[in-house]
C-alpha cells in the first residue's frame, strides 16, 4: 500500500517549504476525507440492510389493502391465479416449518455428534483435519444439492417406499439436514472448544467417565453456544430455496406425513414470481410472503445474537 | 461401574456414528456427482456454447458469466466492507451506529437469499432500470456477500497486534497513515482468504441471480454491464426443471453441476489452505 | 498496491461500461414464459447459425415477466403460454408501447391414466368432476373398482392454467389432489399409480402412461391443430408494434416450415 504523497508529509517534514499550518491543514483533510469515506461505507451498509425491508415492505404491505392478514395468514387455499384469487398462505408456512423441522431432526443429532467427537474424543490430528473440511462442505452450492436430490435421492426415495412421488418432505429434510450439518457442527464445535478446561478436569478427578463429563458437565456449560448453532441451522434451513424448489414437490397443502409434498415460502416465491403481473395482487402476495419469511429469520437472528452475547459475557 | 464403562463405549461409539453417517452421506454424494458429472467433462465441454437444444455442446458462457458475475459483486462488495470494518475497528461513532450496524450485518447475514434476489429485481432491475443484467445481480450478490466480508475484515484487523497500532501512533503517524500503512497490509491475507472463500460462496448462489441477471441461453458472451448472462448454477436449475429431453440434459446438468463444484471447493480450499500456512508462519 | 487494485477495478468496469454502448446493435432479447423456452432456445439456435452476426438470449422467468419487461421496452420480444391479460395491455399502452401477438407454436395437454386402466375416454364434464373430488372411484366413470389417484401441477405452472380454464373452467381442485412441480414428475407419478390420473404437455408423454381421449377427442397434431382437442392453446411470442428487421425475420423463421419442424422436435404442435 503506497500514497507517495503521504509519504513525503511523513518523512520530510524539515525539508518542507509550505507553511506547517497549510501542511497541518491538508493533513487534517486527509484525515477527515478518509474517516468519512469509512463512515460512508458504514452508513451504506446499514443503508443495504434498511433498503431491502424497504424494498419488501414496500411491495408487499399493499396487498393488506385488499386480504385480510389473518386470512392470509391463518387460511390456507392458496389460489394466486385464479378467476376470484385466495391467498392463504398458512399450508406454505407450514410447508417450510416441515422441511425444516424435518432438517433439523436430521441435522441436530447427526451435527452435535460430530461436534462433541470432533471436540471432546476424537484426537488433535483428526479434529484439526476436520475443521477446513467442515467449512469447505458449508460451501457446496445448494442448486447442487438440489440436483443431486432431484436426480439422485428422489428416485430412490420413490422405490424405498414404494411411494407415488420422491420428491416430498422426507426427501427434502434429509438434503437440507445434511446441508446445515455443517454450520451446527463448526458452531457448536467452537462453543464446547470455549468451556474451560478445569470443568472437564474437576468433573473427571470426581471420578465421572468420559461420557458422563461429556454430558453432565461440558454440553451444559456450552448450551448457550450449542442453542445458539441450532437456530442459525434453522435460519439457514427455512431460508434454503434451491433445495427445496427443486426436491420439495410443490404441493400446497398441510402435509399429512413425511411423505406428502409440500411447497414452503422460499419455493413459492421463486416459483411464482415469473408467472406474476408486476404491480398485481400476485406480485405482492409473493412479497408479503418475503416478508413473513424475513421476520421468521430476523427474530431466530436476534435470539441466536442474545444467546451467543450471554455465553460471550460468561 | 461395568455399565458406566459400557455407556461411556456406548456414547462414544454413537457419537462417531454421527460423524461418519455424515461423512457416508457427503461421501455417496461426492462419489455421485464426480462420477455422473465426470462423464460430460471434456476441453469442448467447457469452451463451446450449449448446441442443438441443449442436448449437446458445453457450457462456455455461463462459465463465463459465472466469473463476471462473482467478480462484479467481489468489486463492490469488498471495498464497501473493509472500510465498514476499517470504520467499526477504527473509528467507531457515534455509538449508536455501531449499534445498528451491528444489527444489520447479522440480520443481512441470516437473510435467506431469495429475499435479495426479490429486492434485486425490485430496485435494481424495476426501480432503477437496470433490467435482467450483469450490474443488477452483480449488486444483489455483493450486498449478500458483504456481512461476510464485514465480518472477517474486523476479525483480521483485530487480529493485528495492538502493540503495532500503539507503535505507529506513537512515531506520528495519523490514524489514517496506521490504518494504511500497518493495520491493512499487516491484516490483508486474512482479509484476503476470507475474501476467497466468500466468492466461493457467492458464485454457488441461485436464488439471488434468478430474477436479475441470469438467462436461459445466450451464445454470445455479455458485452457490457447491461448485458443478461448466463450462469453455472441456474444453467443447472434451467436444464433440471425447463428441459423437454431429460436424458440428455441430465447428464449435462451432471456436468455443471460438477464444474460448479470443483471451482467452488477449489477456491475455497486454497484459501482455507493458505489462511492456514499463514496462521502457523505469523511471528506475533 | 491499493492504488493499483482500484485502478484495475476502474478499468475493468469503464471497458465493460463502453462496450455496453456497442452491445445493442445485432441482438434480439426475448422473455418469460417458461413453456417456450425450449421453443425459442431451438429455433434461436437454428436462426443464429443462418445469421452469425445476430445474437439472441433466452430468457426464461415466466409469461408476466416477459409481458413487464416489453412494457419497460427491454426486450424486443416477450414469449407467453397465454394471451395478455387486459391488464397487461392497459398498462403497456400507457407506456406508450403496443403489444402485437405472433402465435408460434400450438401445445396440446393429454390426459394420462396408468397403463392397465381400462378407460378409453373421459368427458370434460368427468374430467372437472374427477379433480374437484366428485367422482372418487374409476368405477364411477366406467373402469374397475379402484380410487382415483388425482395428480394435478402446481397452481403455478402455465400447463395448470390452461387445464385450470379448459378442463375445470374455474373449479377449484380438491385438497385431496397431489400437486407436482414439473411435467416430469406427472408422467413418472401416474405411471407408478395404478389408480393415477394426471394431465401434461404433449411433449412429455412417455411409456408408462396411456392417454385417453378428452370428449372422444384423442390428443394428437391433426386434432389439436383443428381446434377440435379442447385442451389445447396457442404460445405467442409478442412484440412491440408489428416485428421490424431481426426481430421480424427471427418471428417468421419460426413460423417458416424449418422453424415449425423444430417446433415440432421439441415436443409441441406446429401451426398448421
Amino acid at each position: 500500500m503506497s500514497f507517495p504523497d503521504n509519504q513525503q508529509n511523513l518523512h520530510s517534514d524539515t525539508g518542507a517549504q509550505a507553511p506547517v499550518f497549510v501542511r497541518m491543514k491538508l493533513k487534517s483533510f486527509k484525515e477527515k476525507s478518509f474517516q468519512a469515506i469509512t463512515y460512508t461505507a458504514a452508513l451504506l451498509t446499514v443503508a443495504c440492510l434498511l433498503g431491502i425491508i424497504f424494498g419488501i415492505f414496500r411491495e408487499g404491505l399493499p396487498l393488506f389493502e385488499s386480504v385480510n392478514l389473518k386470512e392470509f395468514l391463518f387460511t390456507n387455499s392458496w389460489y394466486p391465479t385464479h378467476a376470484e384469487p385466495e391467498f392463504g398462505a398458512w399450508a406454505l408456512i407450514a410447508g417450510s416449518l416441515a422441511v425444516t423441522l424435518g432438517a433439523l431432526v436430521i441435522a441436530i443429532p447427526l451435527g452435535l455428534g460430530a461436534a462433541i467427537f470432533l471436540a471432546e474424543i476424537a484426537g488433535p490430528r483428526l479434529s484439526e483435519l476436520a475443521k477446513p473440511v467442515v467449512e469447505l462442505l458449508a460451501g457446496i452450492p445448494s442448486v447442487v444439492y438440489g440436483l443431486f436430490g432431484m436426480a439422485f435421492l428422489a428416485p430412490l426415495v420413490r422405490q424405498w417406499f414404494d411411494l407415488d412421488t420422491g420428491l416430498n418432505v422426507f426427501t427434502v429434510s434429509v438434503i437440507l439436514g445434511v446441508m446445515i450439518v455443517p454450520v451446527i457442527c463448526s458452531m457448536c464445535e467452537d462453543a464446547l472448544s470455549n468451556v474451560p478446561k478445569n470443568i472437564r478436569e474437576a468433573s473427571l478427578a470426581l471420578g465421572a467417565t468420559r461420557a458422563e463429563t461429556i454430558f453432565k458437565a461440558v454440553v451444559p456449560a456450552a448450551k448457550n453456544g450449542i442453542a445458539g448453532s441450532i437456530l442459525m441451522g434453522f435460519g439457514r434451513a427455512v431460508g434454503e430455496t434451491m433445495v427445496v424448489l427443486m426436491v420439495a414437490g410443490g404441493a400446497a397443502r398441510i402435509p399429512g406425513s413425511v411423505f406428502d409434498p409440500v411447497r414452503p415460502l422460499t419455493s413459492t416465491i421463486a416459483a411464482e414470481m415469473g408467472e406474476t403481473v408486476i404491480g398485481d395482487l400476485h406480485y405482492q402476495s409473493l412479497f408479503a410472503l418475503a416478508i413473513i419469511l424475513f421476520l421468521i429469520t430476523f427474530v431466530s437472528n436476534l435470539v441466536t445474537e442474545a444467546l451467543l452475547i450471554r455465553r460471550d459475557g460468561r | 461401574m461395568k455399565r458406566r464403562e459400557f455407556t461411556d463405549k456406548l456414547v462414544t461409539g454413537v457419537m462417531a456414528l454421527m460423524l461418519g453417517l455424515t461423512a457416508l452421506f457427503l461421501l455417496v454424494f461426492l462419489v455421485r456427482m464426480f462420477g455422473q458429472g465426470a462423464r460430460a467433462l471434456s476441453w469442448e465441454f467447457l469452451f463451446t456454447a450449449p448446441r442443438n437444444a441443449m442436448r449437446e455442446g458445453g457450457i462456455y458462457p455461463a462459465l463465463v458469466g459465472t466469473f463476471l458475475l462473482t467478480g462484479l459483486a467481489m468489486l463492490i462488495a469488498l471495498p464497501l466492507g473493509v472500510f465498514t470494518a476499517v470504520w467499526l475497528t477504527n473509528y467507531g461513532r457515534p455509538l449508536w451506529l455501531v449499534r445498528i450496524l451491528r444489527v444489520a450485518i447479522n440480520t443481512l447475514a441470516g437473510t435467506p437469499s431469495i429475499i435479495f434476489g426479490l429486492f434485486g429485481m425490485a430496485v435494481f432491475a424495476n426501480l432503477l432500470g437496470f433490467d435482467i443484467s450483469l450490474l443488477s445481480g452483480g449488486l444483489t450478490l455483493a450486498i449478500l456477500a458483504l456481512p461476510v466480508i464485514i465480518n472477517n475484515t474486523e476479525q483480521a484487523l483485530r487480529g493485528v497486534p495492538a502493540d503495532f497500532r500503539e507503535a505507529s501512533l506513537a512515531l506520528g503517524a495519523t490514524t489514517r497513515q496506521t490504518i494504511s500503512r500497518v493495520l491493512l497490509p499487516t491484516a490483508l491475507p486474512n482479509i484476503l482468504t476470507g475474501a476467497i472463500i466468500s466468492i466461493g460462496r457467492v458464485a454457488g448462489e441461485t436464488a439471488p441471480i434468478m430474477f436479475t441477471a441470469a438467462t436461459f441461453y445466450s451464445r454470445r458472451l455479455p458485452r457490457g454491464l447491461f448485458d443478461e448472462v448466463m450462469a453455472l448454477p441456474y444453467h443447472i436449475y434451467g436444464l433440471m426443471t425447463e428441459g423437454t429431453h431429460p436424458a440428455q440434459q441430465v447428464p449435462i446438468a451432471y456436468g455443471t453441476a460438477l464444474v460448479l463444484l470443483i471451482l467452488v471447493l477449489a477456491i475455497s480450499a486454497a484459501a482455507i489452505i493458505t489462511r492456514g500456512l499463514i496462521r502457523r508462519k505469523r511471528q506475533w | 498496491m491499493k492504488n493499483r487494485y482500484f485502478s484495475i477495478a476502474l478499468i475493468l468496469i469503464l471497458a465493460l461500461g463502453l462496450t455496453s454502448a456497442f452491445a445493442k446493435t445485432r441482438s434480439i432479447t426475448c422473455s418469460g414464459s417458461t413453456t417456450v423456452l425450449p421453443i425459442a432456445q431451438a429455433t434461436a439456435e437454428a436462426f443464429m447459425d443462418k445469421h452469425p452476426d445476430v445474437n439472441i438470449s433466452i430468457r426464461g422467468g415466466g409469461s408476466g415477466v416477459g409481458v413487464a419487461a416489453l412494457q419497460n421496452g427491454t426486450v424486443q420480444i416477450a414469449n407467453s403460454s397465454r394471451p395478455m391479460k387486459s391488464k397487461e395491455i392497459s398498462q403497456a399502452k400507457s407506456k406508450g408501447i403496443n403489444p402485437t401477438p405472433y402465435a408460434i407454436a400450438l401445445d396440446g395437454i393429454a390426459i394420462v391414466v396408468h397403463d392397465s386402466n381400462p378407460v378409453k375416454n373421459l368427458s370434460i364434464a368427468q374430467i372437472r368432476d374427477i379433480y374437484t373430488g366428485k367422482i372418487k372411484n374409476w368405477k364411477e366413470v366406467g373402469g374397475p373398482n379402484l380410487p382415483i389417484v388425482a395428480i394435478s401441477r402446481d397452481v403455478a405452472s402455465g400447463t395448470f392454467e390452461v387445464f385450470n380454464e379448459k378442463a375445470l373452467s374455474g373449479s377449484k381442485v380438491t385438497a385431496s389432489a397431489q400437486l407436482l412441480a414439473s411435467n416430469n414428475a406427472v408422467a413418472s407419478a401416474v405411471g407408478s399409480t395404478p389408480g393415477g390420473i394426471g394431465y401434461i404437455g404433449l411433449g412429455y408423454l412417455t411409456g408408462q402412461i396411456k392417454v385417453v381421449s378428452a370428449n372422444g377427442v384423442t390428443p394428437s397434431v391433426k386434432t389439436v391443430q383443428e381446434g377440435s382437442y379442447p385442451l389445447s392453446r396457442k404460445l405467442y411470442m409478442y412484440t412491440n408494434g408489428k416485428a421490424k428487421g431481426d426481430v421480424n425475420s427471427y418471428i417468421a423463421f419460426i413460423q417458416s416450415e424449418e422453424g415449425q419442424k423444430i417446433v415440432e422436435a421439441q415436443g409441441f404442435i406446429a401451426l398448421k
